[in-house]
């Protein structure tokens, strides 16, 4: 399974972007949310981007007013895993042109579209920018 | 901010964004929420909504789920918009029917028909826009539909189809193992793929393959192991490169999967090595994704058959790891450096000073990290080290989730290493004290048994000395407020078997001590009960040791109180008490013989003491007993006279199904709510009898008439039946409770108050050591003192290891494992350094054999076709990836070489089709529904928005 799920949330601890790759119902999925935000906002910087959280961890990383949040099992590289919000991030700052939480706003479909491509069924199935964003790019020129 | 209000977004949007990102507070934001649900129930509900506007409607709605609100009354709009034209429309809706819907929903049905259609677009982007459907929201049931078509997606000409297709399979072997076994050849084609990116996904379902069953997949080494080397050598595209480092997710990936590979045989490892080595020197160690791909090399080192060199390179990793200012970096090195400790123990020593520096970190995650590495490497030296740290720190959080977890591990290391029996109970003492609700039960139990027994010696003073000392201990914790129900239970059956066996305390102070615990916790039962009975056994030892016996006036308060007792439990046990202390010493001493815990309780199942009786009874004209199962029978009889006119006939087929009520509950609704075409043809011998009895003459008249109306009335049967079948359902477990219930009630409770009586009746005595309560007292103190200790300690430990290391190097890694394994199979009897002679003989047996089995079949392996064809393709088209320019020749000499491949495909859906058919009532399902679909209008051809309508009304 590896990647549980990602979201993105601002530093008042507003879900800007969730993606789940198990189900959860909507109120399990507002408590998690509530519990991690609040535990991963409480953390200083020299910490650990990863944080234990029941039977798995939660690997984040802040650009300016958004936390990237992702849940992994136990077994998962966090290193890499911290590495992966970072090509997500460069991935979106190439469609978007220095991404910000308003792009991600006011595009939260393009922003699914994007992880769509990078992730399935919890594992990371591409990593290339160019082929992340071709079919999204077509798909604007298309509409 | 240049993309803000892009293209065809309304202001009304821009407006709710907006509002939403400057909202200042939760609740601000759901009054917001709220308000814009009342705006789209309005609007979304309306005719001849614009494409566009429809879009717009549906993401909003899914900013309504986001932000933790519902939104089901939109659900139909997004799956309808699934049928749209427009790829983004249609593409919306799916990501919308994904973020909405889980794979069991109703809805789903009502897509799979679309889903199937977009799979055979001529756009490449529908058919990827429904691989990723496929991928979120396919369950077992629906697979047989999508399977045949995914499986001609895997040779699609896009990449980006057949990597998605890969997944999909990758998905439909989650869901059901089964439903793609037939398919796995699939996966091993896939990774010889010409395009670098369905190469990479195929390794996601290879891996979770491997991990399932590592010895079908040896063959695969020798093309893992040439696809890393060419991604290592930069032969795949750049695009594939981040910060500098070629491809390094799929160097991860494939690193993990040699692991899995390599463990434990040697001959697969001594193909890694090289490939390992050269990642290890070509790793760029500044950049946090080198850093990433360095820690996976360690993983694996440490997981395949050791190499000296290799294991160099990763201790190196690891020092620079710990050495470093980032905490990240800290944490990989102390991970990596509990896998390696496994290895090569000795490296742990180099890094004391930092491993401390880790565990005092004010960082949870890091000392967290820090404790996993320290509970892997407990021996018997430096186990009360240890788990004073544990038990320090979990004093300290609240965390329940990890409190449980550290507590159950202090236990652990506790039964496997206790240098001293005294410190052990003083360990568990705190264990629960802290975390007593979160152990499990059976460790209490454990520590009573073990209190009782002893250890084992034959020294009794020892035994006893530690019993006074638990004693004592528990007499000061019952101070502390608020303890916790499981440790409550341990020290009041403490005190009730050995409070006065020492003499030190009076009888009167150990009860008061159980009254004031029982009143302090009167509202739980349990802790009462076990405070009852130490009260009876405390009065009993008085009575049978010839003391006059005066109970407390607070003890008799407590008495009346329980006599009158809700709780059927405390009031025998109070009446149990008030007889007793009515009988004379012997007659006590028989029923509660002092220190006898531990004596085996015989158990005359037969009761052949009651013979007498019986036979007595009987010549006096008593009715003579009925086993069991005959006397259900009676019984089952008549109440069914009673409640259901059922004819007798019908008890032998009821006494069946009441064994189970359960199932025959399940297996009668089914029918129910499957459509009634299916439930006639089913042979199902119980339902039609049943239901040919059961029924009332009414519902015979149904079933005269033709299956047509008896399925119309099947379905108001089931509205009306439920009062119906519950109550024989009812009928069912009450019966059964009141057969077993008779029989059991009776043997229950005699079995209870005799177990209660031989509880009761044990007892053992107590004495200990002075010089080990010192010994340990001073080693509790020492831990307290601060870094340098545990430092000193570990060095010790370092030290005694040593020793035992150089008298056997090699075979410590074996011995750590076996420690474990066979710790794991006997839990308590661990405690000394004996051990380790006995367990490493074992393990020393067990690798080869294992080798040998792998050789064996790796060599078979390699002889199947599939192995020798992957391992002979893979690294001729890996080649390919180098040159990118010559692209066109490339995908030339790929046609040549992927033939085989494709030729194979037929034979492979040939295979298949038999497999579907023979899986027959699942397809059939999903078709009959589908035509149920269609019928209802709902094929993606013709919209029928009334039929939307009707399924909202």
């Amino acid at each position: 399974m590896g990647i549980r799920f990602i979201l993105m949330v601002n530093k008042q601890g507003q879900t800007r972007l969730a993606q789940y790759y198990e189900w959860l119902t909507l109120e399990e999925r507002r408590a998690l949310e509530g519990e991690i935000v609040r535990k991963c906002l409480a953390r200083n910087e020299q910490q650990c981007s990863f944080v234990e959280h029941r039977n798995y961890k939660i690997v984040y990383r802040r650009y300016a007013s958004l936390f990237f949040l992702v849940g992994v099992d136990n077994d998962e590289n966090e290193l890499a895993i911290l590495e992966f919000i970072h090509l997500l991030v460069e991935t979106m700052d190439r469609h978007f042109g220095n991404v910000c939480e308003l792009d991600i706003m006011f595009h939260l479909e393009k922003a699914h579209f994007m992880l769509e491509e990078m992730v399935m069924n919890g594992s990371i199935v591409e990593t290339s920018k160019a082929n992340i964003l071709t079919p999204i790019q077509l798909m604007d020129k298309s509409s | 901010m240049g993309s803000q209000g892009g293209f065809y977004q309304s202001k009304e949007f821009l407006d709710l964004v907006k509002s939403i990102g400057e909202a200042r507070s939760k609740a601000e934001e759901d009054r917001i929420v709220l308000s814009e649900i009342e705006t789209l129930k309005r609007r979304i509900s309306e005719p001849d909504i614009p494409k566009r506007k429809m879009k717009e409607y549906i993401i909003r709605l899914v900013y309504v789920e986001m932000l933790g609100h519902d939104a089901s009354f939109g659900y139909i709009h997004a799956v309808k918009m699934t049928h749209d034209d427009s790829l983004l429309v249609k593409r919306t809706g799916y990501l919308a029917v994904t973020l909405f819907l889980n794979e069991d929903h109703d809805l789903i049905i009502l897509i799979v028909n679309t889903i199937q259609k977009d799979l055979k677009s001529d756009n490449y982007l529908v058919v990827c826009a429904a691989l990723n459907v496929v991928c979120k929201l396919i369950n077992e049931e629906t697979i047989p539909a999508m399977l045949p078509q995914v499986v001609e997606l895997l040779v699609h000409p896009k990449e980006a189809v057949r990597k998605k297709a890969i997944m999909a399979l990758h998905r439909f072997y989650h869901k059901s193992p089964s439903s793609v076994s037939h398919l796995v050849s699939n996966f091993r084609k896939r990774l010889c793929d010409n395009d670098p990116g369905v190469m990479g996904a195929t390794l996601c379902p290879l891996f979770d393959l491997i991990t399932k069953d590592v010895n079908s997949y040896k063959d695969l080494v020798i093309s893992f192991v040439s696809i890393l080397k060419q991604v290592a050598e930069r032969r795949l595209p750049k695009a594939y490169d981040y910060h500098q480092m070629p491809a390094p997710f799929i160097q991860i990936k494939l690193l993990k999967i040699l692991a899995l590979l390599g463990s434990g045989d040697k001959q697969a490892s001594e193909d890694m090595y090289t490939v390992v080595g050269d990642i290890f020197r070509k790793c760029d160690s500044s950049s946090n994704i080198g850093n990433a791909v360095l820690y996976e090399c360690i993983c694996c080192v440490s997981s395949i058959y050791p190499n000296p060199k290799l294991l160099e390179s990763a201790a190196d990793v690891i020092s620079r790891f710990l050495k470093s200012d980032s905490h990240n970096l800290k944490y990989m090195g102390i991970d990596a450096l509990s896998r390696l400790i496994k290895i090569s123990p000795e490296i742990a020593e180099q890094h004391q000073l930092a491993v401390i520096d880790c565990l005092e970190d004010p960082d949870d995650t890091l000392k967290r990290k820090t404790f996993e590495l320290l509970y892997k490497m407990t021996k018997s030296t430096n186990v009360e080290v240890i788990v004073d740290r544990m038990i320090d720190y979990m004093i300290r959080i609240n965390d329940n989730h990890y409190k449980t977890e550290i507590a159950s591990r202090c236990v652990e290391l506790a039964e496997q290493f206790a240098p001293s029996n005294q410190w052990f109970i003083q360990t568990m003492n705190k264990v629960f004290e802290h975390a007593g609700d979160l152990v499990n039960i059976k460790v209490a139990h454990n520590l009573m048994r073990l209190i009782a027994e002893g250890f084992g010696e034959d020294d009794d003073t020892a035994d006893s000395q530690l019993r006074s000392s638990a004693v004592e201990s528990y007499l000061r914790i019952l101070g502390e407020p608020k303890l916790p129900s499981v440790f409550l239970r341990v020290i009041c059956w403490v005190l009730g078997e050995y409070g006065t066996a020492d003499g030190k305390f009076s009888a009167s102070y150990i009860t008061g001590k159980l009254c004031d615990v029982a009143e302090a916790y009167s509202n739980d039962e349990t802790v009462k009960a076990y405070a009852v009975t130490a009260l009876m056994k405390i009065y009993a030892f008085e009575i049978a040791s010839g003391k006059k016996v005066d109970m407390l006036p607070e003890c008799q308060t407590l008495m009346e109180e329980l006599l009158a007792s809700h709780s059927t439990d405390l009031q025998q046990r109070a009446y149990e008490l008030q007889v007793v202390i009515g009988l004379d010493a012997h007659a006590v001493d028989c029923i509660m013989p002092s220190d006898a815990s531990c004596e085996d309780i015989e158990v005359d199942k037969g009761l052949s003491f009651l013979d007498g009786y019986i036979q007595e009874s009987i010549e006096k004209g008593a009715q003579p007993y009925i086993p069991e199962s005959e006397r259900s029978g009676i019984l089952n009889i008549s109440n069914f006279r009673n409640q259901d006119h059922n004819e007798a006939s019908s008890h032998s087929l009821r006494f069946e199904a009441y064994e189970l009520p359960k199932p025959t509950m399940q297996s009668r609704i089914p029918p129910a709510s499957l459509a009634s075409t299916e439930l006639v043809p089913v042979p199902e011998p119980m339902y039609p009898r049943e239901s040919y009895q059961t029924p009332v003459p009414s519902v015979s008249l149904d079933a005269g008439s033709s299956e047509l109306k008896l399925r119309l009335d099947g379905v108001q049967k089931k509205w009306g039946r439920p009062t119906y079948s519950p109550a024989t359902s009812t009928s069912n477990s009450t019966l059964q409770k009141t057969v077993n219930g008779i029989t059991q009630v009776d043997g229950a409770s005699t079995s209870n108050s005799r177990t209660r009586e031989t509880y009761d009746s044990r007892k053992p005595q107590i004495e200990i050591s002075p010089e080990k309560q010192k010994l340990a007292a001073s080693l509790f103190g020492g831990s307290s003192k601060t870094e340098k200790r545990p430092a000193a300690v570990h060095k010790i430990s370092k030290a005694s290891s040593h020793v035992m290391e150089k008298s056997h190097v090699p075979k410590y890694s074996m011995e750590v494992a076996s420690e474990k394994t066979a710790s794991v199979q006997q839990p308590p009897d661990l405690l000394d350094l004996g051990e380790p002679t006995v367990t490493s003989t074992s393990p020393l047996v067990d690798p080869f054999k294992q080798l040998e089995g792998l050789l064996d079949t790796t060599q078979v392996a390699s002889a199947v076709n599939h192995g020798s064809i992957a391992a002979i393709e893979s690294p001729d088209m890996m080649t390919l990836y180098a040159d990118t320019p010559a692209a066109i020749r490339n995908s030339d000499l790929l046609s040549g070489l992927s033939n085989p491949s494709i030729i194979n495909m037929p034979g492979d859906t040939t295979t298949t089709q038999p497999m579907q058919s023979s899986k027959g009532p699942n397809l059939k399902d999903s078709l009959e529904r589908d035509a149920l679909v269609r019928q209802m209008g709902v094929t993606p051809s013709s919209q029928n928005p009334n039929l939307f309508k009707d399924l909202l009304g």
